[in-house]
């Protein structure tokens, strides 16, 4: 039991790792926020512009949204990282970061928002046409509010699923939870400081899972 | 009727085809202010299509529609603002699930006319009162009955205050003991001199609401006049099958 305590809660290590973690929490907090409020809007996007049925511009979502689905997001960060700056192009850690799970998110949520568009009935499309909605309004005020109610569930777990990808950080040097957690870890060779890592990423995302199950009950409506 | 007033809604040579079937072949309709024209005739005969074409939900293949002299089919025309003239009732209701009775009925008015909140609402209580469910404002379309949902959808098109009603098979999907209510909402329109025009099954709706009946088989008007005469006397082969065939 002691040397359970002593390799994955030491005492004197959580005192003194534990403002490390502090900051990672505070870097994985803004990336996270960044990606989910980019990649669902820009997923959601590409869903409405998906609905107009221009077949060179679906052709394009449906090669971007598959490509994103397909590739270990891991790939495209080390690819974007390490790869990019061989054609001149740098691009900071954070920000690679940020870019690749949003667009990943954005792949995964646009999939998600045009099953969402399509599981509305089209009586609900004639309505609106009927009453002297255009193609946009009729999308904005009667489709999209019955389709995102649809998909909160999906959207939540996906979204839950890439944020914690911001774990990747660390191959690339975000200071994030687990990149102060892994060189916590190798500087004093003791897994406290994961332990820490782990407790951060459980205090982070059991409120987002329970907002998305609060959302649900929320935003859903009985249906006849 | 010795003298026919000009028509508020004007259809020719309307034709519609999907992919290489022809729905509509070719029809030629007037319908006079406060008329009630019923259209009747076999599943496949294009009664639905005929409907949807009236507010291009279906887009004509070839034809002339005018609601009010205004060519509907015109590059000019603004469809939207003129599908707000053609109210329509379906037989899905087509209720929007995430909204109450009231915010059904408000929706186009505030989005689409741009009223107020408080402006939108006081018309669509009024609406809401004509269908005689002012009560049910509050309720969402899952709290409601069939008929109610009929109604509610049927006071959707009128808070826009429509030149015309359009109904698609308004009583098909509702329990038989719930057509009444909404015949009766029916009835008080025309009393009130609304246009309508009727895609129903109803007959006996139609002998004593009607001004006239129109029989459709095959995309075309086979048969057309007033509904005592339509339905005692049908003079072509195919109406007289499809009567008797109704009224067995």
């Amino acid at each position: 039991m002691n040397a359970f305590l002593e390799t994955f809660f030491k005492p004197n290590l959580i005192a003194q790792y534990w403002p490390d973690i502090l900051k990672g929490i505070v870097v994985t907090i803004e990336i996270a926020f960044a990606v989910v409020v980019c990649g669902l809007l820009l997923g959601l996007l590409l869903a409405v512009l998906r609905s107009f049925r221009i077949t060179p511009i679906n052709a394009l979502i449906v090669v971007f949204v598959d490509m994103f689905r397909a590739l270990p997001p891991l790939v495209i960060v080390l690819i974007v990282y390490f790869g990019l700056p061989n054609v001149g192009i740098s691009i900071p850690s954070f920000a690679v970061l940020w870019l690749v799970l949003t667009l990943v998110l954005a792949a995964f949520a646009e999939e998600i928002f045009w099953a969402g568009i399509l599981s509305v009935p089209k009586g609900q499309w004639d309505a609106g046409r009927s009453t002297g909605f255009a193609y946009l309004g009729t999308l904005a005020w009667i489709v999209l509010p019955q389709a995102i109610r649809l998909t909160v569930p999906p959207i939540t777990n996906r979204t839950v699923a890439i944020t914690k990808n911001t774990a990747l950080g660390m191959v690339i040097g975000v200071p994030e939870i687990l990149s102060q957690a892994t060189s916590a870890q190798s500087f004093s060779g003791n897994a406290t400081p994961l332990m820490l890592g782990a407790l951060a990423y459980v205090i982070l995302f059991i409120p987002v899972v329970a907002l998305g199950r609060f959302l649900e009950t929320r935003f859903a409506w009985r249906r006849s | 009727m010795s003298i026919l007033p000009a028509p508020i809604l004007s259809i020719a040579g309307l034709r519609k085809s999907f992919g290489p079937t022809e729905v509509l072949r070719g029809i030629d309709l007037a319908v006079a202010p406060q008329e009630l024209v019923f259209i009747i005739g076999p599943s496949g005969s294009g009664k639905s299509t005929l409907l949807r074409c009236c507010n291009r939900l279906e887009e004509p293949t070839a034809g002339v529609i005018t609601l009010g002299g205004v060519d509907l089919m015109a590059r000019s025309t603004d469809i939207n603002a003129m599908r707000r003239k053609i109210g329509m009732v379906f037989q899905s209701f087509n209720l929007y699930p995430h909204m109450t009775a009231l915010g059904n009925v408000t929706l186009a008015l505030r989005k689409v006319v741009g009223k107020s909140r408080s402006d939108a609402e006081q018309l669509g209580m009024a609406a809401l009162e004509r269908v005689g469910l002012s009560a049910k404002a509050k309720s969402y379309p899952s709290e409601l009955s069939g008929g109610q949902q009929q109604r509610v959808a049927i006071a959707r098109a009128l808070a826009l205050e429509p030149s015309v009603m359009l109904f698609d098979e308004p009583t098909s999907a509702l329990d038989p003991e719930l057509v009444g209510s909404v015949l009766a909402v029916m009835r008080e329109l025309k009393a009130a001199g609304m246009t309508m025009l009727v895609v129903s099954h109803e007959m006996r709706f139609a002998r004593d609401a009607a001004d006239r009946v129109i029989f459709m088989d095959h995309g075309m008007i086979v048969e057309q006049g007033r509904p005592e005469r339509i339905f005692a006397a049908p003079q072509e082969t195919r109406t007289k099958a499809f009567i008797a065939e109704l009224t067995r």
